[in-house]
């Protein structure tokens, strides 16, 4: 119990994301509307949304353009997810844009931007409507984003690789400076170990990415720092496992990979950490694009990510530790055969 | 660190040069043939970013056939000589002092050649001394980054092909950033944009050599 709590640890951890983060579902929320041009007088609208229950009440809807409100005439559900909505549009609506909102299930979903407002002038009177009070039932859900939509889990999977990964070039660094201070062979089998098992996530996290790029962004790779550093911190470590296997010396292997790993280290957090800061990039968290931060990742998304990040860390370690074990095994089965 | 002891060194590889001619010819020859190649598949006529592109490709594989020589010509006698004699941080700095030098005065020669062969069409609407800030601080870079590198592919004893594929992946972030300040310079982007990345490429080097400072001793040491 003492010393594998951890891996159990891990791996529950693993089971509630798998469980809780494929099985949650996304909000509800309004993805097409038929029209995009709404023109003075009656309008009639197919909205079509996702994971909505429109037939299950009576929605209501009312476009919102400028803090002023103009409420539908009908709103009749034709399926659960295709709600037709009548407008008697009036002239005079303050901005270029106006919102459609749909209240269902007393749920508010917003479609942004929805209509283009041709009329526009100094705002509407007499036929503002004032839209039904909000009750925030609160449903364990994640959020539904543009161009996201259900890939949103694998922020789960990709994301974990890569922080996983770093942990455990950070382990190897750690062992590497021990091999060079210390030069004991075990240490420089501990820094060989973690980056076979790190490779092994920037092998995951490369292709989580690719998937996610290719049902996101419409490609599988892309000129990007981020992607851009993600190839070359995976080939600087091919490299030092290409180094190892050109020493045969087992006391040199161990000092000129060791340095080979530190330099490598100190590039590749340069790599990671600043290059992509520098340029605009596709990627979140990057040139200006917002990362799943303070107000992009909400709290339902954090209870299964946190958990996710913890779980594949310590899943990540315990193979560590398991090829840690393999290697001392063999290094010792050598020197039985040799003696 | 002494600098007396430096300056002898330097003095050491520069006689190892003039005494070794043909292999500073052998670098200069590539340099030569790689722009004339350029010049032969460009029929001439590059726009800019091909330009760019072709110009710090060629100055890179000029600094790997350069840089390796700095520890692959040392044979065992000698390296027990001078271990024997000098202090190891200070053969790693004057080593990469040399090695920076050679390389500015081969990335400003290609330069030269580059723009005598292809012309300078493509940095007619830019900023050209940028554009050469870019190539020496490049330059430069690749020394810094190269001869720890090339140290260790020499240890390893495996040439020049291990030094290709260990020192490619490390320098990719300079390689990366001077292709950018060169096009950023080649499109007249103001100083204020290009030189954030002329300032991230000497931080580059900065650490590089920090760190070959701080590793050498471990890689000199034969036990």
């Amino acid at each position: 119990m003492k010393s594998w709590w951890w891996k159990a640890v891990g791996v529950l951890l693993l089971l509630y994301v798998v469980i809780v983060g494929l099985h949650t579902p996304l909000a509800p929320a309004l993805v097409h509307v038929s029209e995009d041009k709404l023109s003075p007088g009656r309008a009639d609208v197919l909205v079509t949304g996702y994971n909505t229950r429109f037939t299950a009440d009576a929605p209501q809807a009312w476009l919102e353009n400028d803090d002023q409100f103009v409420c539908a005439t009908s709103a009749t559900a034709e399926r659960d997810d295709r709600l037709r909505v009548v407008f008697d549009v009036p002239a005079g609506m303050r901005r270029d844009l106006s919102h459609l909102v749909v209240r269902s299930n007393g749920r508010t979903l917003v479609f942004h931007d929805a209509f283009w407002n041709p009329a526009k002038g100094d705002g509407i009177a007499g036929t503002g409507c004032t839209p039904p009070e909000e009750d925030s039932a609160e449903v364990f859900e994640f959020p539904d984003r543009s161009v996201l939509y259900e890939t949103i889990r694998n922020l789960f999977f990709h994301v974990p690789m890569w922080f996983t990964m770093m942990w455990l070039m950070t382990v190897s660094l750690f062992h590497s400076l021990r091999t060079l201070r210390d030069n004991d062979l075990e240490q420089d089998r501990a820094a060989v170990s973690a980056v076979n098992t790190g490779l092994l996530f920037a092998f995951l996290g490369l292709t989580t990415g690719s998937i996610w790029a290719r049902n996101t962004w419409g490609t599988w790779w892309t000129s990007d720092p981020q992607l851009n550093g993600a190839a070359a911190v995976t080939l600087i470590y091919l490299a030092y496992l290409v180094l190892r296997g050109s020493v045969n010396e087992m006391d040199k292997r161990s000092r000129l990979a060791a340095i080979y790993n530190i330099f490598a280290y100190a590039l590749m957090i340069v790599f990671f950490m600043v290059l992509p800061r520098l340029t605009d990039s596709l990627h979140p968290g990057k040139g200006g694009n917002p990362a799943f931060s303070k107000y992009d990742l909400d709290h339902h998304l954090r209870t299964v990510f946190y958990p996710a990040v913890a779980g594949w860390v310590l899943v990540g370690t315990w193979l560590y530790t398991l090829r840690r074990r393999a290697r001392r095994i063999e290094a010792w089965l050598d020197d039985e055969a040799h003696a | 660190m002494r600098p007396a002891e430096i300056l002898h060194l330097l003095r050491l590889e520069l006689r190892l040069d003039l005494h070794q001619r043909h292999a500073v010819g052998g670098s200069l020859l590539y340099v030569v043939s790689a722009v004339f190649v350029a010049y032969q598949a460009m029929q001439g006529r590059a726009e800019g970013t091909a330009w760019n592109a072709l110009f710090w490709i060629i100055l890179l594989f000029a600094a790997f056939n350069t840089l390796a020589r700095s520890f692959q010509r040392e044979d065992a006698g000698q390296h027990l000589y001078l271990y024997t004699l000098a202090d190891p941080r200070n053969v790693i700095l004057a080593r990469v002092i040399y090695g920076a030098g050679t390389m500015l005065a081969l990335s400003l020669l290609s330069f030269a050649m580059y723009v005598l062969f292809l012309g300078h069409a493509p940095m007619d609407g830019g900023n050209a001394l940028q554009y050469l800030i870019a190539v020496m601080a490049g330059g430069t870079g690749f020394a810094a980054v190269l001869t720890l590198v090339s140290a260790i592919a020499s240890r390893a004893g495996n040439g020049v092909g291990l030094m290709a594929v260990l020192g490619f992946p490390i320098v990719l972030p300079l390689l990366l950033s001077a292709i950018k300040a060169g096009h950023l310079a080649l499109i007249g982007m103001p100083w204020s944009v290009t030189g954030k990345y002329l300032l991230w490429l000497g931080v580059i080097d900065v650490i590089a050599v920090a760190l070959a400072w701080v590793l050498f001793p471990y890689l000199w040491r034969d036990r």
